[in-house]
């Protein structure tokens, strides 16, 4: 559980991203893409789920990159190589769905970009042609973007200001690229309201899209129904039946509005405390 | 003349509500000479046999009686390796105390004649805590070889290791929360069992001998077969009933209806009680329903009365439950002193569906009423709704604690396990032992939900069994 190294990714608007190498040789020797861990940065913190999108075997260092958006996240970004947390459980939930599909599309939106990575990784040795389409607000908020241009066989980027690559958002070109040609899968990852719309373009399509959401948990091993979401009909715990799901099913405005219920406490707690 | 039992001392009902500290006070020494001296030592006691440990009852009373606590402490820790828990926890009037020939025959549960045998033993367990008794170890050096995991570190898991660390085995208890205790901790909260009382009891683990590596789920860390592979002998699984059940109505993901384990782990083991000095929120109604009539309803009833009282809200919880008092499954103490509390129970009533508003949080609760009829398969009354009685009923937060479930992640990643059809595990009952050789099993994740003490009944069932086996090895 100690941090061996520390990167500041990203730090321009306000807009903080940051990457912790951390050992724990438990977790990267079975740690497969798509699954995540729970952390805890004190005794008094709270248990939250982070992606985890590398894991070393050799070493057995994992690395997580995660936005400083709330408390405790921001108290996450303070500690620096040396420290330890309190508490890291893990791998957890299902590894993403690895196989030869064929085409496969990736859209990654803010801090998500990181999520899809490790994905990108596994879904190219399984002898995918690989798509990539990244969205961020502008050209200093992009992440990773040389990483999966390795990756990927073709890789477009997406701002809103069109400072980099096209101006636009990724479900343009997500559009565009769906009604030329026929895609075996999109995995994406991001914002609820960039999966929601992503999954509402791709099935005009029909063509089959996982997304890996990120619903709020307190023990992550099925035991709360905190991350409960209502995927076709069916209520499914994001823990364990997850993180990834069909997001042509996902219940998109439940899950926006389960993913808000402690927000007065969130700014409460961050006011008070200044982490 | 018949004397009366002796009555516990307890907080008063206003000045608990305010806090999380604990309800019941237990006998001083006076009171529990007292309370011992109206047992009728029995020439055939049967009070023992409605024990799922079978402590030596009449004994134990005895040395009461004879003030020498030492050797009731050594009495019951014979049978029981946690004293001052099930001295707390225990639903003694479905057990011992039932059992007990002041029992009125055929009651439901003990008459209040019944010896006061719960608080005896929480006497003189905390009496052993107090005076830091050490229970003698029988290590035997032909066990020192062996190491034993234990998955879990709830009841079943910790008994388990206690027994076995007794005969000098070594033994890893793999938990994955980050604090030990299993349901003990995020179930129970410290009104009804304080985390001390836990602690000395885990603690007096540790330096007997037992390694507890938390942060740990086998089943995604680790696979059974990977344990043996690491040189354990045998596994003992303590996986629990964790598994929250819903109703499965319409509104229910609504915001703020919550299962009785997320309420519950907030605020225990989170202490979110304690927001913003702890991190984790929780949140709290005005009108709070509670849905069930179990401990873990009583639990979750009586913590929400808690909180709506540090929140400066006026005290408005409910409990509804399907049947009527007289079937539900909590223990009388509980109810008694939800009720004292101030919590509102409202019998015969079936949930139908929630409403919410536009940010998607519960505001009502429809229900339907309900009346008893035939008795079921659990030999309690059925309860039939009522056509046409639909109403409703404020609602702004709602706990469910309509049953709990066996924890899936091993069972999913041990094909090779063999399950019933409530996707427990299957095990020959004599030796606790799964489908899987060497590998044992015990407690809820057997039973389906039970008591603290049945699992630890199930666990030295399997310690028994696992010290069989090796001392077998071990020649």
């Amino acid at each position: 559980m100690k941090i061996v190294n520390k990167k500041i990714i990203n730090d321009v608007g306000g807009v903080r991203i940051t990457q912790l190498d951390i050992v724990s040789a438990d977790i990267a020797s079975k740690a497969m893409p798509g699954q995540f861990v729970m952390l805890m940065v004190s005794h008094e913190g709270e248990r939250i789920p982070l992606t985890l999108v590398n894991a070393d075997k050799k070493t057995g260092i994992v690395s997580l990159i995660f936005q400083e958006a709330g408390f405790t996240t921001k108290s996450l970004g303070k500690l620096s190589p040396g420290e330890s947390l309190y508490s890291l459980v893990g791998p957890l939930g299902h590894p993403t769905e690895v196989k030869k599909f064929g085409k496969v599309i990736l859209v990654g939106g803010g801090v998500g970009i990181a999520e899809i990575l490790p994905v990108a990784r596994a879904l190219k040795e399984a002898g995918n042609e690989i798509t990539t389409i990244l969205g961020s607000r502008n050209k200093d908020l992009l992440i990773l973007e040389a990483e999966l241009r390795e990756t990927s066989d073709q890789i477009y980027i997406m701002t809103d200001d069109g400072s980099a690559g096209k101006k636009g958002f990724t479900t343009d070109m997500l559009g565009e690229l769906l009604s030329k040609e026929k895609y075996d899968l999109i995995y994406s990852v991001g914002p609820i309201p960039m999966m929601k719309r992503v999954a509402a373009a791709s099935k005009e399509y029909n063509t089959k899209t996982l997304v890996s959401l990120n619903a709020l948990m307190v023990d992550a091993t099925g035991m709360c129904g905190c991350c409960r979401v209502s995927v076709s009909g069916q209520v499914k715990f994001s823990c364990v039946d997850g993180p990834d799901f069909d997001g042509h099913g996902v219940d998109w405005d439940e899950l926006e509005k389960r993913n808000k219920v402690y927000s007065e406490q969130e700014k409460h707690i961050c006011r008070l405390l200044k982490p | 003349m018949k004397k009366e039992p002796v009555k516990v001392k307890e907080v008063p009902a206003q000045l608990r509500v305010g806090n999380f500290q604990e309800v019941v006070k237990g006998y001083s020494e006076e009171e529990a000479l007292l309370e011992a001296a109206r047992c009728l030592q029995c020439k055939n006691p049967v009070c023992s046999s409605g024990c799922p440990v079978g402590i030596d009852i009449k004994q134990f009373i005895y040395h009461i009686r004879q003030k020498d606590y030492k050797a009731a402490y050594f009495t019951i820790r014979e049978k029981n390796n946690f004293p001052s828990i099930c001295g707390r926890v225990c639903p003694a009037e479905y057990q011992c105390r039932k059992a007990c020939v002041l029992t009125k025959k055929g009651s439901p549960f003990a008459s209040e004649e019944a010896i006061n045998i719960h608080f005896l033993e929480r006497f003189v367990g905390d009496y052993g805590k107090n005076n830091k008794l050490d229970v003698k170890t029988e290590k035997e050096e032909k066990f020192s070889k062996f190491k034993v995991a234990v998955v879990g570190s709830g009841p079943a898991g910790l008994c388990c290791a206690g027994e076995l660390a007794r005969k000098g085995i070594k033994v890893d208890i793999f938990e994955s929360l980050h604090k030990t205790g299993g349901v003990l901790r995020y179930g129970i909260p410290p009104f009804r069992l304080p985390w001390d009382v836990l602690d000395f009891e885990i603690d007096y683990l540790k330096k007997s001998g037992v390694n507890i590596i938390t942060n740990f789920l086998v089943g995604k860390a680790k696979t059974i077969k990977e344990l043996f592979s690491q040189g354990y002998s045998a596994v003992f699984l303590g996986l629990g009933a964790g598994v929250p059940s819903f109703l499965g109505i319409k509104g229910e993901n609504l915001c703020n209806i919550y299962s009785v384990n997320e309420f519950l782990t907030r605020v225990n083991l989170m202490s979110a009680y304690k927001f913003p000095e702890f991190h984790t929120p929780v949140n709290i109604g005005k009108n709070v329903l509670v849905v069930g009539g179990g401990n873990t309803a009583m639990d979750a009833a009586r913590v929400a009365l808690r909180m709506q009282k540090i929140k400066g809200l006026p005290l408005n919880t409910m409990v509804i439950y399907r049947r009527t008092e007289i079937e539900m499954p909590a223990r009388r103490l509980e109810i008694e002193h939800a009720r004292e509390e101030g919590i509102k129970f409202e019998f015969l009533v079936q949930p139908k569906e929630f409403i919410g508003d536009q940010e998607g949080f519960v505001k009502k609760l429809i229900c339907l009423r309900s009346k008893l009829g035939e008795p079921d398969s659990s030999g309690r009354r059925r309860p039939i709704i009522i056509e046409g009685s639909e109403f409703e009923l404020d609602c702004d937060l709602c706990v469910i604690a309509v049953g709990l479930k066996a924890n899936q992640i091993l069972i999913n990643a041990t094909p090779e396990l063999k399950t019933d059809k409530y996707s427990d595990v299957i095990v020959d009952p004599e030796t606790m032992e799964s489908s899987i050789k060497e590998v044992f099993a015990g407690g809820d994740i057997v039973g389906g939900e039970g008591t603290v003490i049945e699992a630890m009944g199930m666990a030295k069932k399997a310690a028994r069994a696992i010290i069989d086996r090796l001392s077998k090895k071990g020649e």
